[in-house]
């Protein structure tokens, strides 16, 4: 029994919102990574955020009361926190929370064969490049169609290991105690204006468990797309490797352009457990009006190890700083960060080490690429109080700057206290110059040709730790970044 | 079978003339030699029928085989036959010399169509064999952090990989010991043949001892004021760039 039928109770608002969305593109746009499809939205919470709009949102996802009370008590937190524009751009501003639409939903369960998913969703994965045997397999992919997730098999493939992977909703419903006992504790719901609101608003996200010992050996997989203008995405993500337990998460994010802005601000929150292994990749390109403001954050135990991999392109602005609380003995984080800034774009981004107990280590390499009159920005935290001992900190920052007018700007902030620490840090600003580009010509590049291979060369080291697709993909996606930049 | 004009040619570098006219006709199978002092427009001439955007052409006009290539763009003039390989060669961090020829040979085909990958390596793997380059060489990023004489041999690679029609060759000996110098010498004597021709830039006249000149030309000031067969190179040699200045400033008198 679908979703859908179960909660015709409810009536959902008369949708002339869904049927009169200015969507400019019914049907296949032939601009790649600028496309959408017609759905049917059978669950809309309407415009604007307010309590009624979260008793909306949780009454349709059924939860439990003790979930409403946390959401009405995030949406306080939100609406009495200001703006950080203390220290972040004023562009956020410009965000007009009335306008977003906080729920929307196809009325969908989790397809669980292939025949199941509807032809449009198929179309996409086509449009996304996935090759056929991997769409069928999907090695561990789980799509997510706008709020709910639309195609998910990989849940029986690793449920025989007693892997839990399900979407947060699932989550909430199904595995309370677990999910209860780790929620909300890494990333407290007031650490910043954002998580509040993602608290407040979430849906859609996974849920994961490994437990004890388990290696998961495919990575687990999930898309996200935005699909509806003035859409909000709120995802919430909590991944849980129990002692020994060992997994790797991708999320890959391709966006339909939109007129209006729209707001992306998702949760993710990691728990490695003593000797667990977590990596977290993204790779996101994001139309050029979307806010991504996400928090992500992980907690490492005594051996374990949470390694954040994170490549963000495209987007008005991007506020993302992927951190590591090492708070057991000898735990170890890393963050490994790609940002692509083009013309109108912000991407400020960086990484938060914060070690809370002795012999930890914690690696950050951040690489930005500026394009015309995009701006990146490092923001970096590395936190090491004095009582520790035997911490060790790498940081590395470089910059690569395409057109004279880019911007790049730096904030590391490095804390070391005592003297049986170390921290290293280095930091460069590299300039594409034109002889470099008219060399690649004369071997018969074009200029973009050019560009192109001279970004991918500056970020390949880097690159080459993502999965074989996922680089691809990437490659695929500078490649068109830097068609726009010539001329 | 094909011809490279260069006719009349008159280049600037900002509002300065470099180049003042400067006529010259290249066939397939031969070799030119650009002999001069420096500053007389030598790599001037190479980087402007390159097509570098700060050099500018005020007059005269290059052709292949009859068509002017001014309007082209660097890289359709580089699609279209020309091959430079440049005095100092750039650095491209992170990408392999294999990528990067990879993407060059790519850009030479139809839209569309697809390089074979295992066809592609087994023609740079016989090119390098021929050039008796190490095999771990292409998996190196292109110059980075290369020796002068790795440098030349990556343009010699290239210019194997890429078969041009015709092939400037920038003052490819400067700085180069002996060991490079061969390398340089033993690559174009190897590619030399009809389909093939080379214009050699050149301030000594040691490259010439082992790439042998067709052609020998003297340039000074912009123009070629002295064309003859390999002697002239070694009259050059013995007399030095004063008897050309010399034998100027008396015609002129």
């Amino acid at each position: 029994m679908s979703s859908l039928s179960e909660s015709t109770t409810l009536a959902p608002p008369v949708p002339d919102e869904a049927t009169t969305v200015e969507n400019p593109a019914v049907g296949i746009d032939q601009t790649a990574g600028n496309f959408s499809y017609k759905v049917d939205y059978a669950f809309d919470a309407g415009t604007g955020l307010s309590e009624d709009t979260i008793r909306y949102i949780s009454s349709v996802k059924k939860e439990a009361p003790w979930i409403l009370e946390f959401r009405l008590a995030a949406l306080k937190k939100f609406l009495a926190m200001p703006m950080p524009t203390h220290w972040a751009t004023k562009d956020l501003e410009n965000i007009d929370f009335q306008k977003i639409r906080y729920y929307l939903s196809q009325g969908q369960k989790p397809k669980r064969t292939w025949d199941e998913v509807p032809d449009d969703i198929k179309k996409t994965f086509e449009r996304l490049g996935i090759p056929e045997q991997e769409r069928k397999f999907l090695a561990g992919v789980e799509a997510q169609f706008d709020s709910e997730a639309a195609y998910s098999n990989i849940k029986d493939v690793v449920a025989k290991q007693g892997v839990i992977f399900v979407n947060s909703t699932e989550g909430l419903r199904e595995h309370p105690e677990l999910f209860k006992k780790f929620f909300s504790k890494v990333i407290p719901t007031g650490d910043n204006k954002f998580s509040a609101l993602n608290s407040a608003v979430f849906s859609g996200g996974s849920f994961i468990y490994v437990p004890k010992g388990v290696k998961v050996a495919q990575p687990l997989q999930a898309y996200f797309r935005i699909n509806a203008e003035n859409f909000g995405q709120f995802e919430r993500t909590l991944i849980i490797a129990d002692e020994g337990a060992e997994v790797t998460y991708m999320e890959g994010c391709t966006a339909p352009k939109f007129s209006t802005s729209t707001l992306h601000s998702a949760v993710v929150e990691l728990v490695a457990l003593k000797g667990a292994k977590i990596q977290y990749i993204t790779v996101q390109n994001w139309a050029n009006n979307v806010f991504n403001l996400v928090t992500k954050r992980g907690v490492a135990h005594e051996d374990a190890e949470i390694k954040w991999i994170d490549c963000n392109i495209g987007s008005r602005l991007t506020m993302k700083y992927p951190g590591v609380v090492l708070k057991g003995e000898r735990a170890r984080g890393e963050v490994i960060s790609i940002a692509l800034a083009n013309d109108g774009q912000h991407q400020d981004t960086g990484a938060k080490m914060i070690h809370a107990a002795n012999n930890t280590t914690s690696n950050i390499v951040a690489k930005s690429i500026s394009v015309g009159q995009g701006r990146s920005t490092y923001r970096g935290v590395v936190h090491i109080p004095k009582h520790l001992k035997g911490c060790k900190n790498n940081t590395e920052c470089d910059a690569l700057l395409i057109n004279t007018n880019s911007r790049t700007d730096t904030y590391p902030a490095i804390t070391v206290r005592g003297d049986k620490n170390s921290t290293q840090h280095e930091a460069s600003v590299s300039k594409v110059s034109a002889d470099m580009i008219f060399y690649m010509q004369q071997r018969g590049l074009t200029e973009a040709q050019a560009m192109s291979l001279a970004v991918n060369g500056f970020i390949n080291d880097l690159a080459r730790q993502f999965p074989m697709e996922y680089s691809v993909e990437l490659k695929r996606l500078i490649d068109l970044e830097m068609e726009g930049s010539v001329g | 079978m094909s011809q490279l004009d260069i006719i009349d040619l008159h280049v600037s570098i900002g509002e300065k003339p470099i180049v003042k006219g400067l006529t010259l006709t290249i066939h397939s199978g031969e070799v030119h030699a650009i002999m001069g002092p420096n500053g007389t427009g030598k790599s001037t001439l190479s980087k402007a029928i390159a097509g570098h955007p700060d050099y500018g052409i005020t007059s005269g006009d290059v052709l292949i085989n009859g068509a002017s290539i001014l309007s082209q763009e660097a890289d359709e003039r580089a699609r279209a036959g020309i091959f430079l390989a440049f005095q100092y060669p750039s650095e491209i961090p992170g990408v392999s010399i294999a990528n990067f020829l990879r993407a060059a040979q790519q850009a030479r085909m139809a839209e569309g169509e697809e390089l074979d990958a295992s066809a592609y390596y087994k023609r740079l793997y016989s090119k390098m064999d021929l050039l008796k380059i190490d095999r771990k060489f292409t998996s190196r990023s292109v110059n980075d952090g290369f020796s002068g004489g790795e440098k030349k041999r990556c343009e010699i690679l290239q210019m194997a990989m890429l078969e041009p029609k015709f092939a400037l060759m920038d003052e490819t000996d400067s700085g180069l010991d002996i060991d490079a110098l061969r390398i340089v010498a033993d690559g174009v004597n190897t590619m030399r043949g009809p389909n093939l021709g080379v214009l050699l830039i050149t301030h000594y006249q040691r490259l010439l001892d082992y790439i042998v000149p067709d052609h020998v030309h003297v340039m000074y000031d912009g123009r070629i004021v002295k064309s003859g067969d390999k002697s002239l190179a070694l009259e050059l040699e013995a007399k030095g760039y004063d008897w050309i200045k010399k034998e100027l400033a008396a015609s002129a008198a």
